[in-house]
């Protein structure tokens, strides 16, 4: 079936609510401390990733935006909405990936690993390097060379996140489905 | 892990009986009224505002206890980095220099730079209490109808929506795969060493996801069979229709956040109120 890089089915949508309620709970009880205080990896970013990749860049953006923001107000009482709209944007930039990837029809090979990370490098620089930092100076005046540390700390922590836990659950998540013609009819 | 933390119980007042399209446009009048200014006077007033809103909305201090403590260490680690990077940025925006001691030629203490930090803290902390009454006064499933109410497509509301549904489930699925995992030997304490445990977080996270791959599906196709999506709109059962009150709070929050804007454009002419 053709993969349309927008579209909004049933399916796309109950992702996006599930993903986005996965987001949120790995967000705010699993992270993994990196010794450097205050830099936990998240492992949200995977997942996000991951959904992105299987669902497309809709389903991905909305899922990082609302499982940041509700993370945000059950943990903060307020949504910090520079960090928020970042996240959304670098779940939506890696869900373009999606028309490309072949993973429930069980396929993810290296090349698939690799224009994967590629996606999510890409996505994860742009979002926490130029836009995070940006709107923290453009909404709340936060001192530049601050915003610009932590967002090339934050690309890299959410990059190993996508990219580590991101590519081992699409090839655990192709496993699980059958290839595409791999039954064959016995004459 | 308390799974109480969206522990909505429904009450008898004056908060409680608004909308929630009314309570998501007060709350956002009132984050963007104070996320533009920089003006320590009125950040202040709606400090002010908002504990008055919070004594009303009858919140027991108990419910928000955890949530405070994360607000204080989060604002405070905010505090001392902003200090640690940028030590003369209130100079810089200010523009003038009024020493009060220093410890060496770059860490000097302005009242420039405590204006700015302290403005900043008082922002960051005077919606906050805003953002827990609308968390915890608002019915989750009458959130997704003001939220279609308000413009947003009914699929993302309906999305959002299955989002607040299945959150409390996912909780308590990820608890009792943790404990499972646990009792069969899986160590997630500090004792383990950190490859060890992200492996083991892992074991965890694969059971959870996968079941919520099953779990999409199969809620997709029970939509699905039931016509979901067919139409452009749809009703909500629990929408609520407005009220005198829900259009006087929506026109008060709307005032404090011009308010906000006339101050900036009209008394100080920037962002920053500069008392030098």
């Amino acid at each position: 079936m053709e993969k349309k890089l927008f579209e909004f089915k049933t399916k796309t949508l109950v992702a996006t609510g599930l993903g986005a309620a996965l987001f949120t709970l790995l967000f705010m009880y699993v992270k993994v401390p990196t010794g450097i205080p205050e830099t936990d990896i998240q492992t949200a970013y995977g997942i996000g990733a991951f959904f992105a990749a299987l669902f497309g860049p809709i389903a991905g953006g909305l899922i990082a935006f609302i499982g940041h923001a509700l993370s945000d107000s059950i943990q903060y009482g307020s949504v910090w909405w520079s960090w928020v709209i970042a996240s959304g944007i670098s779940c939506f930039i890696m869900g373009l990936v999606y028309p490309k990837m072949k993973v429930d029809e069980g396929e993810f090979g290296k090349k698939d690993i690799i224009t994967f990370n590629i996606y999510q490098i890409i996505a994860n620089a742009f979002a926490w390097i130029v836009v995070a930092p940006v709107l923290d100076i453009v909404i709340y005046a936060e001192p530049v060379s601050l915003v610009f540390t932590q967002g090339i700390v934050a690309a890299i922590s959410n990059a190993v996140s996508a990219g580590v836990i991101g590519s081992i659950l699409l090839v655990l998540y192709s496993k699980t489905r059958s290839k595409k013609g791999s039954l064959t009819k016995e004459s | 892990m308390k799974a109480k933390l969206f522990d909505y119980i429904d009450r008898d007042n004056f908060i409680f009986n608004l909308s929630g399209l009314t309570k998501l446009v007060c709350f956002l009048f009132m984050t963007f009224a104070v996320m533009f200014s920089y003006d320590i006077r009125y950040i202040l007033f709606v400090m002010v505002l908002s504990a008055v809103f919070f004594k009303i909305s009858g919140i027991e201090f108990k419910q928000i206890k955890l949530m405070s403590i994360y607000v204080a260490i989060f604002l405070l680690i905010n505090f001392l980095l902003t200090y640690l990077f940028s030590p003369q940025y209130g100079t810089e925006i200010y523009g003038t220099t009024h020493e009060l001691f220093r410890f060496n030629s770059r860490y000097t203490v302005t009242v420039e730079q405590l204006l700015y930090q302290i403005t900043k803290t008082t922002k960051y902390a005077s919606v906050v209490p805003m953002g827990m009454i609308f968390l915890l006064t608002t019915n989750p499933s009458e959130f997704a109808a003001s939220l279609n109410r308000v413009g947003c497509n009914y699929k993302g509301a309906y999305a959002l929506s299955l989002t607040l549904r299945y959150f409390p489930d996912m909780i308590r699925d990820y608890q009792d795969i943790a404990l499972a995992q646990q009792s069969r030997g899986l160590d997630l304490s500090k004792q383990e060493k950190l490859s060890v445990r992200i492996k083991n977080i892992m074991n965890i996270c694969v059971p959870l996801i996968f079941s919520t791959l099953d779990r999409i599906e199969l809620i997709s196709n029970a939509m699905d069979l039931r016509g979901f999506g067919k139409h452009k709109k749809r009703t909500w059962y629990v929408a609520k229709p407005l009220r005198k009150s829900d259009w006087c709070s929506m026109v008060f929050c709307m005032l404090v956040f011009l308010g906000s804007l006339c101050m900036t454009t009209f008394v100080n002419g920037s962002r920053f109120w500069n008392p030098f």
